[in-house]
C-alpha cells in the first residue's frame, strides 16, 4: 500500500518548473551590494519594496496599534481569544473601504460578503473548492502566474485550459480564444466551470481594457458560469488607462443579479501593502452561500488577529491611506520608467503596460530559434551569465517562446541600475560577437559544468522562492 | 446547467458539520450571554475550551519585550524583513523556538528538530494538512470516541477522508484498547475501507485524561504491525496539571527501536497552552522526510503571520518566561480543577478522573430518566434552558455511552465559576428534592422560557458582527469559532 497519499506524492505542487528552479541558483549566489557584488540579482519576484518608510512612519506615529492596545486601553486578551472566522469587523470595514478607494469610489463592498483567507493564495483554492467539482475545469487566459498551476489545482483536483493570448493584439483575450478554450475543455470532457483573470495582469502589467472585461461578462453570461477576477494588483497602476474593476462593469450593464452571483474577486495585501508576510488575502463574492461556504472554509487558514487588528488601524487612517495610495503609485511609476529606460538603452522592449510590480519583456530578437529550448537556453545564460534571475514566458505557459518578467520593485535603485548594465553589456557582446566570444567574457566563474548537469536534471530543491 | 450546480457540492452539502443540534447551544448564549453585572442571569459559557488563566504572564512578557514587535519603536528595524518574509519554511527563529518550547512543555525529555516544524492555520489546518498529505479520499482513519466533534470537519471535509470511531467506554475510563482497534480495523477490511492510520488526542479533548506509557506502546505497536499512520494530536500537552506526567509519543519512539518512524506524526497548537487561539499557530511534526516536505508545500495555504512569528519565537525563546509560565499556567489549571471538582462532589457529581485539558468529563448519568441519548438530550435542554449553562452534551463527541458532559472550566474568572457551581448545585438539589410527578410539574411551572425575553446586554453583544466590548469575559459563538 503506497503509505502517502496521490498528492503527497505527485507533481501537482508544481514546484519542479523552471521559474523555482531559478530561485535555487539565486539561493545559492545571491547578490549584496557589498558583500557579493557579483551575485545573481533576484528579479523573479513580484514584491513592493518602495514603500515600507511610509509604514514605518505611520508606526512610528500609531503606538496603539502596536502595543494590543485601543485608547490606550490594552485589549490584548480579546485579540488572543478573537479566532471568529467572520473576522473582525473593524478589520474588514477598513479593508472594503481600502479596496473601493483603489477603485477612485467607483464601487463600493459590504463587508458581510467579505471572506478573510490565509493570503490570496488560500483565497484562490478556496473559491475554487466553492465553485468546481474535482475534475471540472477554470479557463484561464496565458501567459498567468506560475502559482495557480499549484492553488487552483493540487487538492481541489480542477484542472486549468488555457485561454491563449498572443502578442499579435498585446496579449489581449479575444471572443475567438475564449470561444477556442471552452471547446478544447469539451473534447477533454471537462466540464467549465468559470473563467479566472488577473487583472492587473501578473505577468503583464497590463489592466484589462472595458472592452475585455465586456467580452468576459458577455462569455459567462452565455455559459453560465462563473468569473474569478484576482486582483491583488489593483492598487499597483499607475498610469492611464487606470484600472476598471469587474465589478464597476457589471454595474455599469445593469447585469441580473443572476450574473452578479457569479463574479468574484479575489484580493490580498501582499502587492499593494507590501505585506506577503502577514497572509492577508480576502475573497469577495455577491452570492451568499459563496461567502457562507468560503467563511467556513476559512477555518482552515484565517488570519492572525494580531495582524488584523494592527491593519484594521492602519487602514482605516483614512488620511495614510490616500497618500499612501499616490506616493506608492507614483513610486512605481518611476521604477517602471528605470526599467523600460534601461532595457531600450540595451534594444530590448516591454509590452507597455501601467501596472504591476514587473515588465512583460520582449527578448525573442536574441533567441536562436523560436522555441521553447532557444528560450531555456537564453533564460540560463541570463541567469549564468548576465546573473540575473528573471522568469521565462514558459513557466508562465506562454505560447510565444521569448518573453520574460523581469521584476523591479524588490530592489534599490543602485541594484536595479547595475541590472540595466549587465543587461547592455550582454546584449552589446552578444550581437557584435560570436558566440565563443561572448562566453569568453561572461564565463567568469564557470559555470558550465553546472549548465550542463542542468538540461538533464531538473531536481527539486527544498527551498520555496517567493510567491507570485 | 441547474443552477443549484453552479456551486460545488462542497459548498453546499454539509460536511462542514455546522447545522448539527449542538449549535443550539451556542445560540442559546448568543441570544443571552451571562455577564455578572449586566446580565447575571444569562448562560454561562462552559462549552468553549479556551485556556483564559494565564493572560496576565504574556501581557506582562509583551510589556516589557517591545522588541519583539515589530511596530514598535524598539522593534521597528525589523519591519521591513518581517512583513517581507513569506517563505513557507517559516522564521528559523520561530521553527527554533518552538521546537524548543515543545521539548520544554515534555520536561526536556526529547528534542525537536526545527526542520521538521510545518506550519499551519491554527490546529484546525494542521489536522485537514495531514490528512492530505497521508490519504486519499475514500481512505479512512481510525479515531478513538469521545472525540472533538470538529474532527468530522477537518479530517474529512474538504479531503474525503472517512473517519471510523472506535469506540470506548466507562469501564476502563474511557482507555482505547487493542481489542477496540482489532475490531475496528478488521471491520474496515471487511467494507472493503482502507485505513491509512490512526489519529488520537493526546490529553485528550473531551476526557481530560493523559494516556499512559503503556498504552501509548501498545498503539505504536499496533500501527506498526499494521503499517498504518499514527498522528498525535498533543495540543493540549502543556495544560497537564498534576501527575501522572505527559508521556509524548515522541518519547515512546526514542525508546522504540523497531517503530518505523516514518508512520509518526504529531499536531500541535499554541491555541490551549498558550491561549491564544486568535493567532493561528498550528504545527505539523513529522518524522516522515516526505510527508514534511509535502506538508511545507502545503502550507502555502495557511502560513503563521510572520508577526506573529516573531513575536512569538522572541518569547518562546525566553528560557526564564517559558518556565515561569509552564509552572504557574499549570498551578492556576490545578486550582481551577481542584475548585470544580470539588465543587460538584458537594452534590454528589462526579468527574472522570483527569490530570489536564481546559474541561471536566462530568457524569450526570444518574440524572438521565433512562439511560438513552434521547434522555440526554432532554437533560442537556434543561442545563442549557434552566440552569443556563451552555455544556457539551457526550453525544455531540460520538460518546458511546450516555449521561457524560464535557464542561469547559478555564474561559472565566473565579466568580463565574462559583456562579456556575452554585446553579448546578440549585439544579441537583431540586431534582433530589422532588419526587418524579412533583419533578415534572416544577419543570413546567419554572422560566422554562428561552431567555430570549431577558435581553439585557447591549445589542452589540448579541450580533455576530459587533465591536468587540473589552468588558466581556466569553468571546462570541464558536459557531463562528476556528475551533471549540
Amino acid at each position: 500500500m503506497n503509505l502517502l497519499s496521490r498528492k503527497a506524492t505527485c507533481n501537482a505542487h508544481g514546484e519542479n518548473s523552471s521559474y523555482f528552479l531559478g530561485w535555487q541558483e539565486y539561493e545559492k549566489n545571491p547578490f549584496d551590494e557589498t558583500r557579493n557584488p557579483d551575485g545573481i540579482i533576484q528579479m523573479g519576484l513580484a514584491e513592493n519594496q518602495l514603500s515600507f518608510n511610509l509604514l514605518e512612519s505611520w508606526l512610528a506615529n500609531n503606538p496603539d496599534a502596536a502595543g494590543f492596545k485601543r485608547d490606550g486601553e490594552s485589549i490584548f486578551r480579546e485579540l488572543a481569544l478573537f479566532q471568529d472566522y467572520h473576522g473582525l469587523p473593524a478589520f474588514k470595514k477598513a479593508l472594503v473601504e481600502f479596496m473601493a478607494e483603489i477603485r477612485g469610489y467607483k464601487v463600493s463592498f459590504d463587508p458581510n460578503n467579505l471572506v478573510l483567507t490565509a493570503g490570496a493564495t488560500s483565497a484562490n483554492e478556496t473559491l475554487t473548492f466553492c465553485l468546481a467539482e474535482p475534475g471540472e475545469a477554470l479557463l484561464i487566459p496565458t501567459p498567468y502566474y506560475p502559482g495557480f498551476d499549484r492553488d487552483l489545482k493540487w487538492r481541489t483536483g480542477v484542472e486549468i485550459v488555457p485561454i491563449h493570448c498572443t502578442s499579435s493584439n498585446s496579449f489581449q483575450i479575444t471572443e475567438s480564444a475564449l470561444e477556442k478554450a471552452f471547446l478544447e475543455a469539451q473534447k477533454r470532457n471537462l466540464r467549465v466551470k468559470g473563467v479566472l483573470v488577473t487583472n492587473p495582469s501578473n505577468p503583464l502589467g497590463t489592466t484589462m481594457s472595458r472592452n475585455e472585461l465586456n467580452l468576459l461578462i458577455s462569455f459567462i453570461i452565455e455559459k453560465g458560469i462563473h468569473l474569478i477576477s484576482d486582483e491583488i494588483y489593483s492598487g499597483t497602476v499607475f498610469n492611464s488607462p487606470g484600472f476598471i474593476s469587474i465589478m464597476e462593469v457589471l454595474a455599469d450593464r445593469k447585469c441580473d443579479i443572476e450574473v452578479w452571483n457569479r463574479v468574484h474577486t479575489v484580493y490580498s495585501l501582499s502587492k499593494d501593502l507590501g505585506l506577503p508576510g502577514f497572509r492577508v488575502g480576502a475573497i469577495y463574492s455577491n452570492d451568499n452561500r459563496v461567502v457562507t461556504a468560503a467563511t467556513k472554509m476559512s477555518s482552515f487558514g484565517l488570519v492572525s488577529s494580531q495582524t488584523q487588528y494592527l491593519l484594521s488601524v492602519l487602514l482605516s487612517d483614512n488620511k495614510f491611506t490616500s497618500n499612501y495610495i499616490f506616493e506608492n503609485q507614483r513610486r512605481i511609476k518611476e521604477r517602471h520608467e528605470m526599467l523600460v529606460s534601461g532595457l531600450r538603452n540595451a534594444g530590448i522592449r516591454c509590452l507597455k503596460s501601467n501596472a504591476g510590480l514587473f515588465c512583460w519583456v520582449d527578448m525573442r530578437h536574441l533567441l536562436k530559434s523560436k522555441t521553447l529550448e532557444a528560450e531555456m537556453e537564453l533564460w540560463k545564460k541570463i541567469l549564468y551569465e548576465v546573473r540575473l534571475n528573471i522568469s521565462p514566458g514558459s513557466s508562465c505557459h506562454c505560447t510565444e517562446p521569448g518573453w520574460f518578467r523581469v521584476c523591479f520593485a524588490n530592489m534599490s535603485e543602485e541594484t536595479l541600475n547595475l541590472a540595466m548594465k549587465r543587461m547592455k553589456d550582454f546584449v552589446d557582446t552578444n550581437t557584435t560577437n560570436g558566440k565563443n566570444q561572448s562566453h569568453q567574457n561572461f564565463t567568469r566563474n564557470s559555470r558550465r559544468k553546472l549548465l550542463s548537469k542542468w538540461v538533464f536534471r531538473l531536481s527539486f530543491h527544498n527551498r520555496e522562492p517567493k510567491e507570485r | 446547467m441547474g443552477f443549484s450546480q453552479l456551486l460545488s457540492r462542497m459548498a453546499t452539502d454539509n460536511g462542514h458539520g455546522e447545522d448539527s443540534p449542538y449549535f443550539d447551544g451556542w445560540k442559546a448564549y448568543d441570544r443571552n450571554p451571562y455577564h455578572p453585572t449586566k446580565n447575571p442571569n444569562g448562560v454561562i459559557q462552559m462549552g468553549l475550551a479556551e485556556n483564559q488563566l494565564s493572560f496576565d504572564l504574556i501581557e506582562d512578557w509583551i510589556k516589557e519585550n517591545p522588541r519583539a514587535s515589530i511596530c514598535t519603536r524598539e522593534g521597528i528595524d525589523a519591519f521591513k524583513d518581517i512583513a517581507n518574509f513569506q517563505d513557507y519554511h517559516g522564521l528559523p527563529e520561530f521553527r527554533k523556538a518552538v521546537a524548543k518550547f515543545m521539548g520544554r512543555v515534555r520536561g526536556d525529555r526529547v528534542t525537536f528538530d526545527p526542520d521538521r516544524i510545518v506550519m499551519s492555520g491554527g490546529a484546525t489546518g494542521a489536522n485537514e494538512l495531514i490528512m492530505y498529505c497521508l490519504a486519499d479520499p475514500g481512505d479512512a482513519f481510525l479515531v478513538p470516541s469521545p472525540y472533538y466533534p470538529a474532527f468530522d470537519r477537518d479530517l474529512r471535509w474538504r479531503t474525503g477522508v472517512q473517519i471510523i470511531p472506535v469506540m470506548c467506554d466507562n469501564s476502563n475510563n474511557f482507555r482505547v484498547t487493542k481489542e477496540a482497534l482489532e475490531e475496528a480495523y478488521q471491520k474496515a477490511q471487511e467494507d472493503n475501507i482502507r485505513v491509512k492510520g490512526l489519529i488520537i488526542t493526546n490529553p485528550s479533548n473531551p476526557l481530560g485524561t493523559i494516556l499512559d506509557k503503556e498504552t501509548l506502546k501498545g498503539l505504536v505497536s499496533f500501527i506498526n504491525e499494521k503499517n498504518i499512520h499514527l498522528v498525535c494530536d498533543e495540543i493540549y500537552a502543556a495544560t497537564v496539571f498534576r501527575s501522572p506526567n505527559f508521556v509524548s509519543v515522541s518519547e515512546i519512539i526514542e525508546e522504540d527501536v523497531n517503530c518505523n518512524r516514518n508512520l509518526i506524526h504529531i499536531v500541535y497548537s499554541l491555541s490551549k497552552d498558550m491561549g491564544l487561539p486568535g493567532f493561528r499557530v498550528g504545527i505539523v511534526y513529522s518524522y516522515n522526510d516526505a510527508v514534511v516536505t509535502c506538508g511545507r508545500k502545503m502550507s502555502s495555504f495557511g502560513l503563521v503571520s510572520s508577526q506573529t512569528q516573531h513575536l512569538l519565537a522572541s518569547m518562546l525563546l525566553d528560557d526564564d518566561f517559558v518556565e515561569k509560565f509552564l509552572a504557574e499556567s499549570s498551578r492556576r489549571l490545578a486550582n481551577r480543577h481542584n475548585v470544580f471538582t470539588k465543587g460538584l462532589e458537594l452534590v454528589g457529581i462526579g468527574c472522570l478522573e483527569s490530570n489536564a485539558g481546559l474541561f471536566c468529563w462530568m457524569d450526570l448519568h444518574r440524572l438521565l430518566k433512562e439511560q438513552t441519548f434521547e434522555a440526554e438530550m432532554i437533560l442537556w435542554r434543561m442545563i442549557i434552558n434552566d440552569v443556563k449553562l451552555n455544556v457539551s452534551p457526550g453525544s455531540s463527541f460520538h460518546c458511546k455511552e450516555p449521561g457524560w458532559f464535557r464542561v469547559c472550566i478555564a474561559n472565566m474568572d473565579d466568580e463565574t465559576v462559583e456562579v456556575a457551581l452554585e446553579r448546578i448545585r440549585t439544579f441537583v438539589r431540586q431534582g433530589k428534592d422532588a419526587d418524579a410527578p412533583v419533578k415534572k410539574k416544577h419543570w413546567q411551572n419554572s422560566a422554562l422560557r428561552l431567555s430570549l425575553s431577558s435581553r439585557r446586554c447591549d445589542e452589540g453583544v448579541l450580533s455576530p458582527h459587533s465591536p468587540m466590548t473589552p468588558h466581556l469575559m466569553s468571546p462570541h459563538s464558536p459557531l463562528v469559532r476556528a475551533r471549540t
